[in-house]
């Protein structure tokens, strides 16, 4: 293997991506330590405390049940914010479109974009255009980038977990991932499985008020809850315990990956977040969640058991301890 | 009658297979003086005592050697006597790297004798033993090997055993763990609450288990779960508790003849059941034996070990078998302490038969498989670890982390190499705690520090991840070579060999999952010259456990989508929609990386002739296609094709699946096509050997992979070999499965550049 060479895995979201990052493009770019990594960067401006992020949509196809590369793009750059506490307020959108796109597509992908930034209360104030040659680039790319405003004086970060917490999800796992599969395949699937994306400042701002206790919040999308958590459990220095029988999964999406072979805990979500909560404000957490529309399905998934080595492990439902971890890539089989 | 003193030099595999302790107990029976060492070439001796006896041992020396020992070449001279007055173990020639541990023993027949003797003071005492056999490995916390670096350490000794210990007229000299009823470990019975049980703690374990209830029982390495195998309900009762459907259960037997009562045994067998190490040996079942059948269902085979501790000979005076299987929850490592061994369970044992003699190494029992009298490792754990294996070369200190689901460690020390004991499948948590435990504990007691760390090529297994964290000079080591050159190094191979290596899935270089492999190559380069065809693997590790994926994606290779409305049983039972699913997924590679592998070759051949769509442990279906085989009766096999492209030769497995379905739409006996298939795969094997050997001009072939443990392969592959003009090497010391993976990987690393 040619080390030079950027490989499909480096994008993956898994090991591949964060060496990537650790050992280039960080060094390269900044000073920024893994501990410091989160969806948005906090900055203080004037005696606020604004947050500031960017993200890349290429996603294949660009229709998929559920959603679009459109609202994705919206959604995804608002839940950026959101993780770190963060009112989403502006945003800018840069589209990089193929030669030969079609128009309608594109003002159907618009049309969403707006319809998104509206329900999540976010002004598309900046953009950018640009067309390339046949074959430079895939149909389109749109790159979005978001600014939102700390409204309390919490410090919510991946480093935040504690001994005790609480891990907790809004909803069901491998929607999206499965949804955007089935579409780039063209598998005619079991009705139902549709992409999460959904914009979640909403269901944040009901968590923040009082909200000491909220000490993590991340949206697990590449790479699944699996490697959000192995994130989480790297940049808290703790050991984080999963329950599988407590993992919330439609059944066709487990159908589904059952015959794919696939493990949910892999699998990108668009609409959901992970918060790691104190113990005892665990059922309150629950409870919130469950009266928004985005956390009807709201489930305690695991919790943080050991302060050190940035372990992750499930209790399966057979009764052992396995251990999760990112993957490197696609998900190899690894049985001799 | 005449006293006389031989030397005798034996040379072959007699280094690692405990040839000198074996030497020094016949010297011992025989009532022979003199010394018995390693040297650089096998093992030399010297022995004086009277005519008669020396010849006696002398014919014993090859005939009743250790089964694991290939003897070469013995020669006996006569040399002068030296009137010595005691045989001794002496330090090999070669001097340093000698420090070694001994493994753990079953109990002598000395110790025995007084174990039912009414009027011996350690009379039905279950931790009776003496310098020649007891607790070693799994008692030993440090180094050097004395009581203080025991956990027997805990036990201070009596007057009679002090005195007994710094005799050396005394056959408890310096026994370690020398203890009695005054001074030593006491057992103890109680309930899964933690309850004393009143009465005698064995004849109250004996009185349970003939109930019907499930004991836990304290051995060398660990806890077992005992229950009565002739109880079909109380063994049913353990599966589910154990939660473990089909996997066999082994047995442990009173002696020798109730062995042969409950299986059919050759005399190598017999060998190593009743050898020092105690493993589990897989038997041909007799039939009507009276065995539950819960106990081994589906399977013609029993694992029998025989009674290995005081405590268990104690036990099975009342029984003529008991099962004795692994205490531990699903797939995490056997319990050895004992406030964990009730916590984890209690929910599967009602009672357990403990003591306060702490197990400070765990160690799972071996398990070796005997064919064409040559024995086989599936498992190389207690009774043989940490015996070493000794290298061609010595080289620089290496540790290598091995591969995942049959996880063992190797530690390299000049030129020996050093592998641990079964750590299990290391995706579990506390198994991957294990083997950090088990390289601090091995590094500490064979005092070596490597700086150099060998892995597997597999970015995303857990020994990967470990040797990556250890921040070490690291040699990542494929796969496929190393299995390859595990079985080169004990068979003390050095040039260029071919390596045939059959598994069930690595990863190979190329980023496609490899496992029916010819390998071209040495310890330090390989190329693969040969490789059975590839076919998409649907969903991964799924494949592994349902065999059905596998005959589905080798159909669609021969038939394409008319796969799918094949008029088989196996297909019958999928949906329209999985149907539809699996076909994208095979067509456009979704989730279905490329593979050569032969074990899934061999999963997907059980699966069409309907022997299980599913298996519930790994190697299954091919284990029950095997024993299918052994039934039928048949000269012809099916075709296959050997495609020749650039001096590398590809196993076109589609005739062979064609030929197989051909028989199966035609009514044919499940028997007579397992064996064509057999056959098929053997004969193509030996062909493309015959190829690749011309080709490269090599005439030495190592056999090896997790594939080889079956005997009806193995056994063709080797007679077509050998008829062909081949010399073969198969796997004697290690498993050929990846439990012997960590030795290739050693070596490859010593011998490459991070060493030089
Ligand atoms: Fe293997
Ligand atoms: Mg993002
Ligand atoms: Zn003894
Ligand atoms: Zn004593």
């Amino acid at each position: 293997m040619n080390g030079d060479l950027i490989l499909l895995g480096h994008g993956s979201g898994g090991k591949l991506s964060h060496q990537l990052l650790d050992q280039l493009i960080i060094p390269s770019l900044s000073g920024v330590s893994l501990t410091g990594q989160n969806d948005a960067a906090v900055v203080d401006h004037e005696g606020s405390r604004l947050a500031f992020t960017t993200d890349s949509y290429v996603v294949d196809p660009i229709f998929f049940p559920g959603g679009n590369i459109g609202d994705l793009a919206v959604n995804g750059t608002v839940n950026d914010l959101a993780m770190v506490g963060a009112r989403p307020l502006h945003m800018s959108v840069g589209l990089i479109i193929e030669e030969g796109f079609s128009r309608s597509d594109l003002s159907v992908i618009l049309a969403s974009m707006r319809s998104a930034a509206d329900l999540a209360g976010v002004a598309i104030v900046t953009g950018d255009t640009k067309v390339v040659p046949r074959g430079k680039a895939d149909r389109i790319f749109i790159n979005t980038s978001g600014i939102g405003i700390l409204e309390h004086q919490l410090h919510i970060s991946g480093s935040g977990a504690r001994v005790g917490d609480k891990i907790i999800i809004n909803g069901t796992i491998g929607d999206h991932g499965i949804a955007v599969l089935a579409a780039r395949y063209g598998l005619e699937l079991v009705a139902g499985i549709q992409s999460d994306t959904a914009a979640l400042y909403g269901l944040v701002a009901e968590l923040l008020p009082e909200g000491e206790y909220l000490h993590v919040l991340r949206d697990p999308t590449r790479g699944g809850v699996a490697t959000t958590l192995k994130e989480i459990a790297l940049q808290s220095n703790v050991t984080i315990s999963l329950q599988e029988a407590a993992l919330p999964v439609k059944s066709p999406v487990s159908g589904v990956c059952s015959i794919l072979g696939l493990d949910p805990l892999h699998i990108a979500n668009e609409g959901k977040l992970v918060a790691v909560v104190a113990a005892d404000a665990a059922e309150r957490v629950l409870a919130i969640m469950r009266r928004h529309p985005l956390g009807l399905d709201a489930a305690v998934i695991g919790e943080v058991v050991d302060a050190s080595a940035g372990k992750m492990v499930m209790e399966t439902v057979v009764g052992g301890i396995r251990g999760v971890d990112m993957l490197t890539g696609e998900q190899l089989p690894r049985i001799c | 009658m005449g006293q006389e003193r031989i030397r005798v030099q034996v040379e072959g595999i007699v280094q690692g297979v405990g040839f000198r302790p074996f030497v020094y107990r016949l010297a011992r029976r025989h009532q022979l003086t003199g010394w018995v060492r390693n040297t650089s070439r096998g093992v030399l001796l010297e022995a004086e005592g009277s005519n008669q006896q020396l010849d006696l041992f002398y014919s014993a020396l090859n005939d009743d050697a250790p089964p694991l020992a290939a003897i070469t070449s013995i020669i006996r001279s006569i040399i002068a006597t030296e009137d010595s007055r005691d045989f001794s173990i002496l330090p090999s020639s070669s001097g340093g790297g000698e420090l070694q541990i001994s493994p753990d023993c079953d109990v002598c027949p000395d110790c025995l004798a007084e174990l039912f003797d009414p009027g011996d003071r350690r009379y039905q005492y279950p931790f009776i033993n003496c310098t020649n056999c007891g607790p070693r490995y799994s008692i030993i916390t440090g180094v050097p090997y004395d009581r203080q670096a025991t956990t027997m350490a805990d036990f201070p000794m009596c007057d009679d055993c002090r005195a007994e210990y710094e005799n050396p007229a005394d056959r408890r000299f310096h026994a370690q763990p020398n203890a009695c009823p005054v001074c030593g470990p006491r057992l103890y019975l109680i309930t899964a609450t933690g309850e004393k049980v009143a009465g005698d703690p064995v004849a109250e374990a004996i009185r349970l288990l003939k109930s019907g209830k499930i004991v836990a029982v304290k051995g060398t390495g660990g806890y077992h779960l005992a229950v009565d195998p002739f109880n079909g309900p109380a063994v049913a009762e353990l599966r589910h508790r154990k939660k473990r459907n089909e996997k066999p259960f082994a047995l442990m037997v009173r002696d020798l003849t109730q062995a042969g009562v409950l299986a059919r045994l050759d005399p190598i067998e017999e060998r190593l059941l009743a050898g020092p190490e105690k493993p589990i040996v897989l038997l041909c079942k007799r039939e009507g034996n009276g065995i539950a059948p819960q106990v081994a269902p589906a399977n013609d085979y029993l694992g029998l070990m025989l009674a290995s501790t005081p405590l268990h000979h104690l036990l099975l005076r009342d029984f003529i078998a008991l099962v004795m299987t692994s205490g531990n929850v699903s797939d995490e490592p056997v319990a050895y302490r004992d406030r964990e061994a009730v916590e984890s369970l209690a929910g599967i044992a009602d009672y357990f038969l403990g003591h306060d003699r702490r197990v400070h190494c765990r160690n799972d029992d071996s398990v070796i498989r005997v064919f064409q009298g040559k024995p086989i490792f599936l498992r190389r754990s207690r009774g043989y670890v940490p015996r070493s294996i000794r290298l061609h070369e010595a080289q620089k200190q290496v540790l290598a982390v091995g591969a995942e689901l049959k996880g063992a460690i190797c530690l390299t020390r000049g030129d020996h190499a050093f592998m641990s004991q079964h750590l299990g499948d290391l995706k579990n948590e506390p198994n991957l705690q294990f083997l950090d435990q088990t390289v601090s504990h091995l590094r500490q007691v064979l005092s070596v520090n490597p700086k150099v760390v060998a892995h597997d090529l597999h970015p995303d297994y857990q020994s990967t991840a470990y040797a990556q964290a250890s921040s070490q000079l690291l040699v990542p080591v494929q796969h496929h070579h190393a299995h390859m050159a595990a079985c080169m190094a004990e068979n003390g191979l050095e040039g260029v060999v071919l390596g045939v290596v059959f598994d069930g899935t690595g990863y190979g270089p190329d980023g496609t999952i490899w496992g029916g492999e010819f390998l071209l190559g040495d310890y330090r380069n390989f190329r693969r010259v040969g490789h059975f065809s590839q076919v998409p693997l649907p969903g991964g590790d799924a494949a592994v456990r349902e065999p059905w994926r596998m005959a589905l994606s080798h159909c669609h290779a021969v038939f394409g989508s008319d796969a799918f409305s094949l008029k088989l049983p196996v297909f019958s039972v999928l949906a329209d929609g999985d149907k539809r699913l699996l076909q994208r997924m095979l067509e456009q590679g979704l989730n279905s990386p490329l593979t050569s592998s032969c074990g899934r070759l061999f999963d997907g051949a059980a699966a069409l002739i309907g022997l299980r769509s599913n298996v519930s442990y790994e190697g299954q279906a091919a284990i029950e296609l095997e024993a299918l085989a052994e039934k039928g009766s048949t000269e012809w096999h099916y075709p296959y094709a050997i495609v020749a492209t650039d001096e590398k030769f590809t196993l076109d497995c589609r005739y062979i699946i064609d030929g197989l379905v051909n028989d199966l739409l035609a009514g044919e006996a499940g028997a007579n096509m397992a064996l064509r298939f057999h056959k098929a795969v053997a004969a193509a094997t030996a062909d493309i050997c015959v190829k690749a050997g011309k080709a490269h001009g090599v005439n030495r072939v190592v056999l090896s992979g997790g594939v080889f443990q079956n005997k009806l392969l193995s056994g063709e592959v080797h007679d077509r070999l050998v008829a062909k003009g081949f010399l073969v090497f198969s796997h004697r010391l290690v498993p050929p499965n990846d439990g012997g993976l960590a030795l290739g990987q050693a070596v490859i690393a010593g011998r490459s550049d991070a060493c030089v």
